[in-house]
């Protein structure tokens, strides 16, 4: 919503408060204005000319060369290349010296060898819109009307000389959505009156229900249907002051029948239309619901097509206004027109939402029925601009209105005490204060002890409930005031949850062994959605996505976490170790939430570790990334209970992939990128992993207890063991361990050989044991006896042989 | 044989003195003091000697050994050091040469954000709730005030999933579940972060997905100067302890009064680019809770009172750390991404 401050003025006193600072006070009081405009300031030295000659220039076929009189003692030669300049009309001259908006600067020039001093201007020029000109004025300079004199200010003429205040409204304050609706509130800020436009058309014996009949067949959508009639009025161009005042609230000028339905319009925040009374087409208006599929031609020379969801205006047999949003070509007010009829109505917003969305059409109109009209100024209004069509178009209103329907103009009653009021506020007021208040808004209050009733006008139908008022009061009073406290009552300790708390260790972790944290998009493509899935589901959609790449729900964290590292290597940062915790999103069945799990991810290309000058290199492989995984499972406490399974999942290398568990459980898995997709991506080897952490952070743990340090010399024996090459190192071990019971406290591989030195198809593992009992020292007859079984239980067991 | 002697202590004390090395040392050592050495050798022809000479010269011998093994070891030490000295000087090396690097990632700039907020309010006596992103129409609007058809509903344009089904579109559902789970029994003080989604072109200040963290506070007499007073507490940690807060009263459906929070700029009100010469930058959105939605949440709200206060974390980045635009913390480039595993 603009607001001129120089159209304001004529409803509220506004001396002594700059636009700037009335901005600030605005705001300050709930509605925020985005932005001042004063269009002048950019400009000096623009006079009203008069054009006393023109003729052709010499030397240019388009140049007119003119005599203009700019109240001075001489009048000065000006070269225009305006098609439609003239002499004998009043025009804007920016004279020698002049500044024109983008600090242009006139200068005095020849032209094709005539001298100019100074330039006669447009409107655009002179820094108006030209989506906002009036047509006639579009191409060319701009005409005065005579009541100027050569010399005076043309930018206060203009009303360039004004300030525009540009109001960004929440959807509550539609109020505000109106000159007088701004007035009341800025009137409540200052503490001034209001003075209201007092409508009362001089009417004409003949009855305005003899030209017309009114019958409203839907009347939830439509409840109150006001016409007023006004005839032989003469279509010309609005005075200057209304042109000037429309433009500067960024409605264009048409024609003096239209531009007053529009003035009343910002004035009032009613929407009205004009129809032309003598091509209606019949002498009766009836509202109904358009039906399915009718025709219609909008007066933006379109034609729609409707549905029975859209209300139309009808002369009783075909539409001749789409209702709140639109009048029809058929009965357009024109240049000829001379009878007028003035619809001013209550249209349901919902009706007007849905046409509006239809056709994509939202207007100045159709905003203001959307939110809703003050129902008490559907009367005042249409009287409005009935006296304005008398008063600036010759019209003869007719007498009376004629009204179809009724709007309950009743104000709620709201009520509050003082004490509610003062502790929801953290406050100390008085009801004396708080009465001041409600005077300030114009609201009628009745106190009964400690409580206040409020009347709320129906042009503030956001007020509705106790709190509403407290809104109002706390607002007016000024937020500033109200002390700063913290809660009272009650505490409780506060802090993070266990789950919570593991979460940010294994962010650490994981950053503390060289990870950074990623945060990737949840939405994905239908590719992508279910790529790398621990379990696979219907990926869950986007009814309306805005694009193909994010149209599902992820399952997985790693496609994109694996995008960023393609991201990362093509940007010659091919060592890249990512990381993320999030959500994935499993489908559990239409209109079911799906079930949302939390993830933890990562992914390591390149160089895992690389230390240049001494030639130090180490790439990442499987057991760079398994090794992360296990320390994980070791710092929250699940050291012994992840298991690591050979597993072959879509999209991973299937040589270099495990599924990992968490006792019987599965709960991730470690492996290389598959070749094929790392080639696809950029990627050279890129190892991932990817892990229910829902599942490890919940998991039972043991309490931490502490377990003495051993106070006797442990005994270690290493072992080189032959076995077949499918053999895997962990059912060695667990073999090892079973038979070592418990005086065997730990078994580690130190040396895996496979090669020319063993025999085709067999391989040798080598472990170190070691043997201790928390009681004594182990005498080497008591090792060598356990680790007797040992090597037996290996040979029995596995076909293990001690290498020779 | 006394002169004997006396030639063989010169002649030793002399190769010690000469001794260039350990070895060498040891050389005359065993040389001279060995079983075969010329000293043992006159100690064994001491018994051809007479009574009264053995004695004499046996006290000779001693002096003469004592002599050149005390030489001896004061060579030792000497070369030892030397030796040391030498092994020492061989070992130096360039200490400006780069070190073994550690490997040592950090938290998203996000997660930075959240942790510092988390953190500041869970001093304040606050837990931290979280809930599904994939949210019921009726907790993210209809329980918040915001029937179906409302106006400003325009406002948050929503990834609709079934007529039913939406990704949230604010953090506030997580509240809505928080105050139904204590069934009407206050005091609830909860943080709720976590990401959230709105139908809007990724550009440099916009983002389908982002991340919001709220406060709400229910409990009985809870007052808009708490609400104040707690973000003013905020805003000091956060951003300085030099700030102010601003309260300019607003719009949101499911607070009532709602209001606005700016922070004050970090020019002093001097005014600059960031807070656009006003002095002051939009933080947070902020409100005492709507009776209708504590109402829907099943408390009664003529007994309860609360207040709730939202903010963006991209936002609080931007402004904190100067990055100019949203995208850049979901491309995971890592030269922005390592910027921020620095402890301040």
């Amino acid at each position: 919503m603009f607001v001129s401050y120089k159209w304001l003025e004529q409803y509220v006193d506004l001396s002594g408060v700059t636009p700037q600072e009335l901005a600030e006070k605005i705001t300050r009081a709930g509605i925020e204005v985005e932005g001042v405009e004063t269009p002048a300031s950019e400009m000096k030295n623009i006079v009203v000319g008069y054009v006393q000659s023109r003729e052709q220039h010499p030397n240019a076929d388009k140049l007119s060369k003119c005599l203009v009189d700019v109240g001075e003692e001489e009048p000065v030669q000006i070269i225009c290349g305006a098609k439609n300049v003239d002499a004998g009309q009043y025009v804007a001259v920016a004279k020698t010296g002049a500044v024109l908006p983008g600090n242009f600067k006139i200068k005095r020039a020849k032209l094709r060898g005539e001298e100019s001093n100074g330039m006669i201007c447009s409107l655009s020029e002179l820094g108006i819109e030209s989506r906002l000109t009036p047509k006639e004025y579009a191409e060319g300079i701009f005409n005065f009307p005579n009541d100027v004199t050569p010399g005076e200010d043309a930018l206060a003429a203009l009303n360039r000389d004004d300030a525009i205040l540009e109001l960004s409204l929440t959807p509550n304050r539609s109020d505000a959505l109106s000159m007088i609706g701004v007035a009341y509130e800025v009137a409540a800020i200052l503490g001034r009156d209001v003075k209201l436009p007092q409508p009362n058309p001089a009417e004409s014996t003949e009855k305005a229900a003899d030209s017309i009949q009114i019958r409203i067949d839907a009347p939830e959508d439509n409840p109150l249907y006001i016409a007023r009639v006004v005839k032989n009025v003469k279509i010309g161009p609005s005075p200057l002051w209304m042109q000037t005042f429309l433009m500067n609230a960024g409605v264009r000028p048409h024609n003096n029948v239209v531009d007053i339905t529009n003035y009343v319009l910002m004035e009032y925040g009613q929407p009205l239309h004009a129809f032309d009374l003598d091509r209606l087409g019949s002498n009766e208006i009836v509202v109904r619901r358009a039906d399915e599929d009718e025709k219609f031609v909008t007066l933006d020379d379109t034609e729609r097509t409707l549905s029975a969801d859209q209300l139309v205006i009808t002369n009783g047999k075909e539409p001749v206004a789409l209702a709140g949003v639109m009048g029809g070509a058929n009965s357009e007010v024109h240049e000829g027109t001379v009878n007028v009829l003035i619809e001013s109505a209550y249209f349901d917003g919902q009706i007007v939402r849905t046409a509006s969305k239809a056709h994509g059409l939202r207007s100045e109109a159709s905003a203001r029925f959307e939110k809703g009209v003050d129902p008490a100024r559907v009367q005042a209004a249409c009287d409005r601009a009935a006296e304005l069509m008398a008063e600036l178009a010759g019209g003869t209103v007719l007498s009376g209105s004629v009204v179809a329907g009724e709007l309950n103009v009743e104000p709620k009653k709201v009520s509050i005490t003082l004490e509610r009021l003062n502790t929801r506020l953290g406050t100390d007021l008085q009801m004396g204060g708080v009465e001041d208040i409600f005077r300030r808004l114009q609201f009628d209050t009745e106190t009964n002890g400690n409580e206040i009733t409020v009347t709320v006008p129906t042009r503030r139908s956001d007020i509705t409930i106790p709190e509403d008022l407290t809104e109002e009061v706390a607002r007016l009073y000024g937020y500033d005031h109200i002390p700063l406290t913290l809660p009272e009552g009650e505490s409780q300790p506060g802090g993070l949850s266990p789950y919570q708390l593991g979460r940010r260790v294994v962010r650490r972790y994981l950053e503390g062994a060289g990870f950074n944290q990623a945060v990737t998009y949840s939405l994905t493509s239908e590719k992508r959605a279910a790529q790398f899935a621990l379990e696979v589901r219907q990926p869950v959609a986007l009814a309306m996505p805005m694009s193909e790449e994010r149209a599902y729900l992820r399952e997985s964290l790693l496609p994109h976490l694996i995008e960023a590292a393609a991201y990362n290597n093509a940007r010659q940062m091919a060592s890249a170790a990512l990381y993320e915790t999030g959500s994935v999103y499993l489908n559990e069945g239409e209109n079911v939430q799906p079930k949302e799990e939390e993830r933890l991810a990562g992914v390591i290309t390149g160089m895992w570790h690389e230390h240049l000058w001494q030639g130090e290199k180490k790439a990442a492989d499987f057991f760079t990334v398994k090794g992360i995984v296990e320390g994980l499972a070791a710092r929250i406490g699940l050291a012994d209970r992840l298991t690591f399974q050979k597993s072959a999942p879509e999209g991973f290398h299937p040589g270099r992939t495990a599924e990992v568990l968490l006792d019987a459980e599965p709960i991730g898995v470690v492996g290389q990128l598959h070749p094929s997709l790392a080639k696809e991506m950029d990627l050279k080897e890129a190892y991932l992993f990817e892990l229910k952490l829902d599942m490890l952070l919940n998991a039972d743990r043991e309490d931490l207890s502490y377990v003495p340090i051993p106070r006797f010399p442990s005994i270690g024996r290493d072992i080189a063991l032959v076995v077949e090459s499918t053999v895997e190192a962990a059912s060695l071990e667990t073999v090892i361990k079973q038979a070592g019971g418990s005086l065997l406290t730990s078994v580690r591989v130190f040396d895996v050989y496979e090669g020319e030195r063993m025999e085709e198809g067999k391989k040798s593992v080598a472990f170190a044991l070691t043997y201790a009992d928390p009681e004594k020292t182990l005498t080497d007859e008591e090792v060598t006896a356990v680790h007797e079984k040992v090597l037996a239980a290996l040979k029995e067991q596995a076909g293990a042989e001690l290498r020779a | 044989m006394e002169e004997q002697l006396k030639q063989l202590q010169a002649e030793a004390l002399e190769k010690v003195a000469a001794a260039a090395n350990l070895k060498e040392l040891n050389d005359v050592r065993v040389a001279y003091l060995g079983k075969k050495g010329p000293v043992t050798e006159v100690l064994k022809g001491m018994g051809k000697l007479s009574a009264e000479e053995r004695p004499k010269m046996g006290a000779l011998v001693n002096v003469v050994r004592e002599d050149i093994t005390k030489a001896i070891e004061e060579k030792q030490v000497t070369l030892e050091v030397a030796a040391i000295e030498e092994q020492l000087a061989k070992e130096s090396i360039d200490v400006t040469l780069p070190g073994r690097p550690v490997k040592a990632g950090g938290h998203h700039p996000l997660t930075r954000i959240t942790e510092e907020i988390e953190d500041l309010f869970i001093g304040m006596g606050y837990t931290i709730a979280e809930g599904p992103e994939v949210e019921q129409d009726y907790y993210n609007f209809e329980a918040l005030n915001l029937p179906k058809g409302h106006p400003a509903r325009d406002m948050q344009d929503t990834f609709y999933i079934t007529s039913e089904l939406l990704m949230r579109t604010h953090t506030s559902p997580v509240q809505v579940r928080t105050m139904l789970k204590h069934a009407g029994k206050g005091p609830v003080k909860i943080i709720c972060p976590g990401k959230v989604y709105r139908r809007d072109s990724d550009d440099a200040t916009h983002s389908h997905q982002f991340n919001q963290i709220e406060g709400l506070v229910v409990g009985e007499n809870i007052r808009m100067s708490d609400l104040k007073g707690t973000l003013d507490a905020f805003a000091k940690k956060m951003f300085g302890a030099d700030r102010e807060i601003r309260l300019r009263p607003s719009f949101f459906p499911f607070t009532e009064p709602s209001v606005e929070v700016d922070v004050s700029c970090m020019c002093g009100g001097k005014g600059c680019s960031i807070c656009k010469g006003t002095g002051w930058i939009e933080v947070l959105g902020a409100g005492m809770v709507h009776p209708n939605v504590l109402e829907m949440a099943g408390f009664d709200s003529t007994k309860y009172s609360g207040f709730a206060f939202g903010m963006g974390q991209e936002r609080i980045a931007m402004l904190k750390y100067g990055i100019d635009d949203i995208r850049h913390f979901y491309t995971n480039d890592l030269r922005f991404l390592q910027q921020f595993s620095v402890h301040e």
